[in-house]
């Protein structure tokens, strides 16, 4: 890595082939998988280099086998899940003192939109496995039934998605089929709920007054400064 | 000494020893506490150390010790409670033992055994009981793995220590610690006596085991895995708080200078300095304080390791142990008794 | 990605004792509760260990204790008010917590900070680093037994922060990452001041070297212990100078550079075949090394310029996805943000390096003896707050 005194024009001609030769390796990457997985990919979205592929639930541990015996994605990144529910909490989950003074309508309740690569149901598994020789990186999706929050396990492909997998369960109450283990790994055993479902309230938003939503404020105008140190003044 | 002494009643000759006895354990490890862990280190630690108490924190110790004598006396509850109590107490008791046998100048001192580098091998064995009990009575799984290892560790390292004083007692002849002295006193090297002989210029590999069997011993880094603070919290040690662990702390440093006055007595010529007869009443004056002169610099040794060096495993230190240093201090007795023999 | 010799010994001998484990006379084994509350755990991390003498026959890791629920809270703050969440991740290295979230919500609003943000950016990213493996370097030395040197890692360390605070004005949270720039530039005679603060770094890595790396009995306890091949360690998702112990050339910084300019200086991602705890231990104080040099010439190099791009005073952030990540002190953190045009984010997914790197604890831990468990765990390097969130 020298390139103390490249110039910005032949820099940005070599990004622009690294990203037209990254491209094409994505669409290639792309065709492969859905040869191996057939109608097991759902959804496909590319974006910088980026690579998202949304399967169904069935062809997630076959994508996992796939992506690390076949295609080198040897790096386990983090495996976790989004709920895709608008929140139905609005500012009526403030403290009382906050609602007190100034009562919030109840939030009315907003469509669920999914994000790239599409979704169907509210829950969806995220994954990301890298390739560290080639750099090459992918973010896995799969939808999950509301009424049948279950997937296969990674564990046996990537050993580290263990502890992912066993938060994704606490947090999302997804369980994984093949897991060793699930078992609490950050929350108490005893406690009750998936906090981060969206339906989740934050109590502690609830009980202790909130120092203010938005604290921005807009930057005193010179003549609006003037004025106020004027009328500091004694 | 002998002369005051013999005109006193037993009961007063008693008294004198036991107030000079505590005297001379608190006072020694009372200063090397001050001189080395709290103030050596520090500046080797780029920090002032204490600064607060006293002319530049020289009374930390007193205010320290009346700290713990405020704290709560706490036994585990699952703990058995008799061994549990004794054992800080029977850990004292040997550093107080060790130094019955200790000679200060010609007629200053405890006992003259003329088993006396016997006794105290002997019954510096004793406190590896007393660790053995706080580890055990503790009913603490840390304090029984310290407890343990410490067992292990000053069985291993009783022998090189024990095989390193050999040498000494081959070269002089006697095991009287008075008298280990006064060869060195009297001793020449090869003819060249101005110095004496003393014994850590013959019996430089013996000195060195014993430093080395004696850092063990004293459960110092690099061999400190019975109190290792970073795996076993303080192993033995662990559950005792307040007055015991104080006696700890104190016996600790107590040892450690009693260990280095045996090896200043074995080694460097005791309370002699060259240049002065042996005999000279003087040195009943001045021959605690040139051992004492001695001792600091001995435990500055120590500690010097102790805060510079990391810690050894428990394997590898039983290797060290039985590969190296037993074999080191045999094949060093069979040259002295060769030596000793021809020369 | 070759396996030394050393490697398939330790290796060999892991295996050795798994079986002999599973040969013996059942004897009752011990189970040792390491945490957590223990001088070993930097934090309240908690070792379950089954022992059995010595040897460790299982371990588990169980943590929570200081979990914070990050990804929640994030969910009802704007913004701007995120980056004062995730300051507090890995807390020894703040403000490299703060960069991956600003450059994913900068690409998802399509800014991009100016060239002068960006090289302080990088300045201060890598300052963040040395503070943070400079107490590593210490830490290391305290979990064999050595005290002393940590002394000298908190000593040296404070030219970093102060750096640090002089620039931002926190030392340990600065909160200074803005989406489009920074919160302010520099003060005057700070670049003469940190240029002096990397050569007393340089001077403490020397120090380093000759008191801890290169002693014998540092080298005894950690040469050969706690062996990581390269390929387990990756589906572990092992990052940063724990993967490139074991020999893996990979550094995101290097490989993947977004929104941080270490591209535009010479500097050298340094890799050690053995995989072992020394191997960790020597690639960390070679990369303080690295980082010194990266700040010296980021210094030479800072374009003129304003500090911050043109955004909205109230952020709103377009709806989209994005997942950004850098190569924090710990290893690679990332963040996947999920936006859906609000104020806050939809949801935020935070890829903290070390709750993945000490995922591999109860595979590397079995087998080996109780004063190594702490010797791996100091060698893995985590912060509680990195692995919790």
């Amino acid at each position: 890595m020298s390139r103390l005194s490249s110039t910005d024009t032949v820099e940005a001609g070599a990004d622009a082939d690294a990203a037209k030769s990254g491209a094409v390796e994505a669409e290639a990457l792309l065709a492969r998988l859905s040869d191996a997985l057939g109608d097991g990919l759902v959804e496909s979205h590319t974006d910088q280099g980026a690579v998202w592929v949304r399967v169904e639930r069935d062809a997630w541990a076959d994508l996992a086998r796939f992506l690390s015996d076949e295609e080198g994605f040897g790096f386990f990144s983090f495996l976790s899940a989004i709920d895709w529910m608008p929140s139905p909490f609005g500012r009526d989950m403030d403290s009382f003192v906050d609602n007190a003074l100034d009562p919030p309508e109840p939030k009315e309740p907003a469509p669920t939109e999914t994000g790239v690569a599409g979704g169907d149901t509210r829950f969806q598994l995220l994954a990301r496995v890298n390739d560290v020789t080639s750099g090459r990186s992918i973010i896995a999706k799969a939808d999950l039934p509301a009424d049948d929050l279950r997937a296969p396990s990674w564990v046996p492909v990537y050993p580290g998605a263990d502890w992912h997998e066993r938060e994704a369960w606490e947090m999302f109450g997804i369980d994984f089929d093949g897991h060793p283990g699930l078992r609490h790994i950050y929350l108490p055993g005893e406690f009750e709920g998936h906090p981060l479902r969206k339906d989740y309230p934050l109590l502690a938003r609830r009980v202790k007054p909130w120092p203010g939503l938005v604290d921005v404020e807009l930057m005193p105008e010179t003549d609006d400064g003037g004025d106020a140190t004027e009328g500091a003044a004694p | 000494m002998i002369g005051v002494l013999s005109e006193l009643s037993y009961w007063q000759v008693t008294s004198i020893r036991v107030v000079a006895g505590l005297v001379a354990v608190l006072l020694v490890a009372g200063t090397l506490v001050y001189a080395h862990l709290f103030k050596m280190v520090s500046f080797m630690q780029s920090r002032l150390g204490p600064m607060e108490a006293g002319p530049y924190g020289s009374l930390q110790l007193m205010a320290e010790i009346g700290k713990f004598l405020q704290k709560e006396d706490i036994v585990p509850r699952r703990a058995d409670r008799f061994v549990f109590k004794a054992a800080p107490f029977v850990v004292l008791t040997s550093t107080f033992l060790l130094l019955v046998v200790l000679p200060g100048g010609p007629d200053a001192w405890f006992i003259s055994n003329d088993l006396g580098i016997y006794l105290a091998m002997a019954v510096s064995s004793v406190s590896v009981i007393g660790i053995l009990m706080a580890g055990w009575g503790s009913a603490s799984k840390y304090s029984l793995l310290g407890g343990l290892r410490a067992t292990g560790q000053l069985i291993a390292y009783e022998l090189p220590l024990l095989l390193a004083v050999v040498g000494v007692v081959i070269q002089a002849e006697t095991m009287n610690l008075q008298e280990i002295v006064l060869a060195q006193a009297n001793g020449e090297i090869f003819g060249w006596g101005v110095i004496g002989n003393p014994f850590i210029i013959t019996q430089f590999a013996g000195f060195a085991i014993f430093m080395i069997a004696m850092q063990a011993e004293l459960t110092q880094t690099p061999f400190d895995m019975p109190v290792a603070e970073s795996e076993l919290v303080t192993g033995y040690m662990t559950e005792y708080s307040g007055l015991r662990f104080l006696l700890f702390f104190i016996g600790e440093f107590a040892t450690a200078g009693v260990f280095s006055a045996i090896a200043a007595v074995l080694f460097l010529g005791g309370w002699y300095v060259p240049g002065l007869d042996p005999a000279d009443n003087l040195f009943n004056v001045i021959g605690p304080l040139v051992l004492f002169g001695k001792v600091v610099l001995l435990t500055f040794l120590v500690f010097w390791v102790r805060f510079t060096f990391p810690r050894l495993r428990e394997d590898q230190l039983q290797r060290l142990a039985w590969k190296f240093l037993v074999p080191l201090a045999l094949a060093n007795i069979v040259v002295t008794g060769v030596l000793k023999v021809v020369v | 990605m070759t396996v030394t010799e050393r490697q398939q010994l330790s290796y060999i001998a892991a295996q050795a004792a798994d079986a002999r484990v599973n040969l013996e006379i059942e004897t009752e084994g011990m189970t040792l509760n390491i945490g957590p509350q223990h001088p070993a755990t930097h934090g309240t991390l908690r070792i379950v260990a089954k022992l059995d003498g010595e040897q460790v026959v299982a371990a588990e890791p169980v943590m929570g204790y200081m979990h914070r629920g990050y990804e929640k809270l994030a969910e009802v703050r704007t913004y701007p008010q995120v980056t004062t969440l995730i300051n507090r991740i890995d807390w020894l290295g703040s403000f490299a917590n703060e960069v991956p979230f600003i450059l994913a919500a900068e690409r998802l609003m399509e800014v991009e900070a100016p060239p002068r943000a960006q090289w302080i950016r990088t300045v201060l990213f890598e300052l963040s680093r040395i503070a943070n493996i400079t107490l590593f370097l210490g830490d290391m030395a305290v979990q064999v037994g050595a005290i002393t040197p940590v002394f000298f890692a908190f000593r040296d360390r404070e030219h970093v922060l102060n750096q640090i605070e002089a620039a931002t004005g926190g030392r340990f949270h600065p909160n200074f990452d803005r989406i489009g720039g920074l919160k302010d530039d520099l003060p005057a005679g700070w670049v003469a001041e940190t240029r002096q603060a990397m050569r007393k770094i340089r001077a403490f890595c020397d120090e380093i070297e000759e008191l801890v790396e290169g002693n014998e009995i540092f080298q005894a306890r950690t040469r050969g212990i706690g062996v990581i091949p390269p390929d387990v360690g990756l589906s572990y998702g092992l990052t940063g100078a724990n993967i490139r112990a074991s020999g893996v050339d990979w550094d995101v910084r290097r490989d993947s550079p977004c929104g941080l300019v270490h591209d535009q200086v010479d500097w050298k991602v340094w890799t050690h075949p053995d995989g072992d705890s020394f191997a960790r231990f020597w690639v960390r104080l070679q990369e303080t090394r690295e980082a010194t040099k990266i700040v010296d010439q980021l210094l030479d190099g800072i374009p003129s310029g304003p500090i911050m791009a043109k955004v909205p005073v109230i952020i709103k952030v377009p709806a989209g996805e994005a997942y950004v990540e850098t190569e924090n002190p710990l290893g690679v953190m990332g963040y996947y943000v999920v936006s859906k045009g609000d104020l806050n984010p939809f949801r935020v997914k935070i890829r903290s390096a070390s709750f993945s790197n000490v995922s591999i604890t109860p595979w590397l831990l079995r087998g080996v003896y109780v004063p190594d468990i702490i010797t791996i765990l100091g060698s893995l390097y985590f912060i509680l707050g990195d692995i919790d969130r």
